[in-house]
């Protein structure tokens, strides 16, 4: 190890592998994986969202998980969101397309889209 | 892309329950089902949970499982990882007061873990210690940097007075003084060591050990910051070979730092050159004395010497040398990088910082927690430790192992600092405290420890070799039955001659434990003299089992499990009783105590 650069390199290559231990961050992407989900195609889903929040850098704000069936089995996967203060989100019938979308202009620029939303 | 992350605890205690297996059976599953891509499964340190083992826990929802056995795997691998559905019945979820949905019941939330401050402990459980990107990615050797590149050798020294940090090996000494002395008391030295007492020989404490396997790269920054603070060039780590994880570990965490050039030449290009050793101990307590772990570094029989000269001076092969403890290494780096204020913002007056104690006795959770200084004796027993099991009362607390002393229930709310501990006839010791119940014989407990130094004594000096071994003999006179209360008066002068007059550490504490257990429970040793009782039922020779008559059905079960053959049948039959009540005879019994639980109609008696 030659520099403090070096240094600072290999701790933000790492960073984001050891970031999820880190517990409850702000934002909850919880994504239904029970044998309804699964069925549905929640586990293409679930990744890209892992890798979406990655790629948009938000790993430290933003966790992802998974939960057992809620109960709207027609409408899977299902996604929901929480984030202290605000009302948790519902999203439904989901695919990996969506989930990019849902990173890009939820997560990262706070707006709802309405238009995949349970409510709609 | 990996979406969670199994960390299993791979310390010394969930290691004997077993969690290398659960490891290797994880592993199986994750490919069994196809997660190999998402999941991924990483070795960590100890959670501290010890007594729950073996633990693993599922991130990101920090989901805590506890007592895994291998056939569960299969379950969790399936239903969690796949499913997203926790296995209820394994989670831990004595949470106290909190009141969430199994979902979310995360390990900082429950009562264990919440009151809990983690300085020393911080990658313990989190990281993977044998993997050093894991390590860096925790800012780890940050401080090195901080400390070649922006600070010279007396601003270090600076900090690390001004953070109030004492040692945490037991006797308390502020470590920047240590530090101090070290680097300017022989200013024309051609070289100077730096050396870590990781011998830990206490029994109950186990703290060293979990920083060593849990973040052995903790121990290395601080051991090369404290060697360009004091101008060393050289470390040598002292530690027992009765921790073989935690040896094995740290020479990978050596091998590890030296292959990226964090140990060896030049480090960072600053011209500064540090490299470090282990040497492995036989397991003997007076090697934790700093003089005979030193005389046994060098190769030599480990028995101390007088002081001074003290090692600042003459130390390691006469060089001034600085010896800290694991555990106060592994603030170091902590308080270069947060800062002495952040450090000092903790704790008491003059006790700074957070401890580690390792929980053990008569307590709920066993195992290892990290609190500020001054936090109380309850808050730690009740609140984090669970309470004590069956509902019984808590009696007296051990902390020092034995140099320490015991801590009598009326002082339970004393808060816990280096000061307090002192001033109650206790010390801070390395941080066993064993919990006592009132099952608990004070005199028992002061004779175990007492049997313990008589062992470890070296035998160099006569008030040690000769003096304990009197007080032995003592103590199971008392146990026996056998003493006067004039025995008691001479006892006490022999503890306080020992004290003054043993050449080291550990003959100078070995009456602690009698003499404190004296002065909170006289009662109990008179009850052992005057009326040939142990009130606690514990000391053998003073127990006798009888039955009631009266009560007993005469069915012979008792007889059945006795195995010295002492119970035999009477003449007499209770009224409405249909057999003979039976009787123990008093010299045949060899008090095992086993026939108690096979009477089914309570008639046997402890007394």
């Amino acid at each position: 190890m030659k520099s403090l650069a070096e240094l600072a390199a290999i701790r933000d290559k790492m960073k984001d592998k050891v970031v999820i231990r880190e517990g409850s961050q702000g934002i909850r992407v919880v994504v239904g994986m029970a044998t309804c989900g699964i069925a549905a195609g929640a586990r293409p889903v679930l990744n890209t969202f892992v890798e979406e929040v990655a790629k948009a850098g938000l790993s430290d704000k933003a966790s992802v998980t998974q939960t057992g069936c809620i109960g709207i089995c027609q409408y899977e996967p299902v996604v929901e969101i929480y984030e202290d203060g605000k009302d948790k989100v519902t999203y439904v019938k989901m695919t990996p397309e969506k989930a990019a979308e849902v990173v890009e202009k939820h997560l990262k620029g706070g707006k709802v889209i309405a238009d995949y939303t349970y409510k709609a | 892309m990996i979406r969670a992350q199994v960390l299993i605890c791979g310390g010394t205690g969930c290691t004997s329950s077993g969690s290398v297996a659960i490891q290797k059976k994880f592993e199986e599953q994750i490919v069994a089902q196809g997660l190999s891509e998402e999941v991924k499964i990483v070795q960590t340190g100890c959670f501290g949970l010890c007594a729950l083992g073996p633990v693993v826990i599922v991130y990101p929802d920090g989901t805590f499982y506890s007592r895994v056995e291998e056939k569960d795997v299969e379950e969790i691998v399936a239903e969690h990882l796949l499913k997203g559905r926790p296995v209820e019945r394994l989670v831990y979820t004595d949470t106290g007061d909190v009141e969430e949905t199994i979902e979310n019941v995360s390990l900082n939330d429950t009562a264990f873990y919440r009151s809990q401050k983690r300085v020393a402990l911080r990658n313990c459980g989190v990281i993977n210690p044998e993997v050093i990107d894991e390590y860096i990615a925790m800012d780890g050797y940050q401080a090195l940097g901080k400390v070649l590149t922006e600070m010279t050798p007396d601003d270090v020294i600076k900090e690390i007075l001004a953070s109030g940090l004492r040692g945490r090996g037991g006797g308390g000494f502020p470590t920047g003084k240590k530090w101090e002395l070290a680097r300017n008391l022989v200013p024309d030295a051609d070289q100077k060591y730096v050396a870590c007492n990781a011998d830990e020989g206490d029994p109950g404490a186990f703290m060293d050990r979990s920083v060593l396997e849990g973040d052995p790269h903790a121990l290395i920054e601080a051991m090369a910051i404290a060697g360009y603070a004091i101008g060393a060039n050289q470390g040598f780590v002292y530690v027992r070979a009765e921790y073989p994880i935690a040896v094995r570990r740290l020479q990978i965490a050596i091998d590890q730092a030296r292959e990226y050039g964090l140990l060896g030449k030049d480090i960072f290009g600053t011209g500064f050159d540090f490299d470090m050793d282990i040497r492995l101990g036989a397991g003997a307590f007076v090697c934790g004395e700093e003089t005979a772990l030193m005389t046994s570094i060098e190769g030599k029989r480990g028995e101390p010497r007088p002081r001074p000269p003290f090692p600042a001076a003459k130390g390691l092969f006469g060089k001034p040398t600085v010896l800290n403890n694991v555990e106060t290494y592994a603030n170091i780096p902590q308080i270069i990088l947060k800062g002495a204020d952040w450090f000092a913002s903790m704790g008491t007056e003059r006790s700074k910082g957070t401890k580690v104690f390792a929980l053990g006795g008569k307590i709920k959770n066993t195992g290892l927690v990290e609190v500020p200084m001054g936090t109380t004796l309850r808050q730690i027993i009740e609140e984090i430790g669970g309470g004590i099991p069956d509902g019984k009362k808590f009696k007296a607390a051990q902390t020092g192992g034995p140099s320490g002393g015991c801590i009598p229930a009326h002082l339970i709310d004393t808060p816990i600092d280096y000061d307090n501990l002192i001033e109650i006839g206790s010390m801070m010791g390395s941080g066993g405290l064993i919990v006592m119940d009132e099952d608990s014989c004070m005199v028992d407990i002061a004779k175990f420890f007492l049997e313990f130094t008589v062992d470890e004594s070296c035998g160099k000096c006569t008030p040690c070799r000769i003096g304990t071994k009197r007080l032995l003999e003592m103590l199971d006179n008392i146990t026996k039955g056998k003493a006067t209360l004039e025995d008691l008066d001479r006892m006490e002068e022999l503890c306080y001659y020992i004290k003054k007059n043993a050449l080291c550490g550990l003959g100078q504490t070995a009456p602690n434990p009698v003499l404190s257990t004296l002065r909170y429970f006289r009662d109990e040793y008179v009850a052992h003299i005057v009326d040939k009782k142990c009130p606690a039922g514990v000391c053998k020779d003073l127990l006798t089992y009888s039955i009631i008559a009266d009560k007993c059905f005469g069915c012979g079960m008792c007889a059945k499990a006795c195995p010295a053959g002492a119970i035999y049948k009477t003449d007499y039959t209770a009224p409405g009783k249909k057999l003979p009540a039976l009787a123990i005879d008093a010299d045949k019994c060899v008090k095992c105590g086993a026939c108690v639980g096979t009477c089914k109609f309570k008639a046997i008696i402890k007394g």
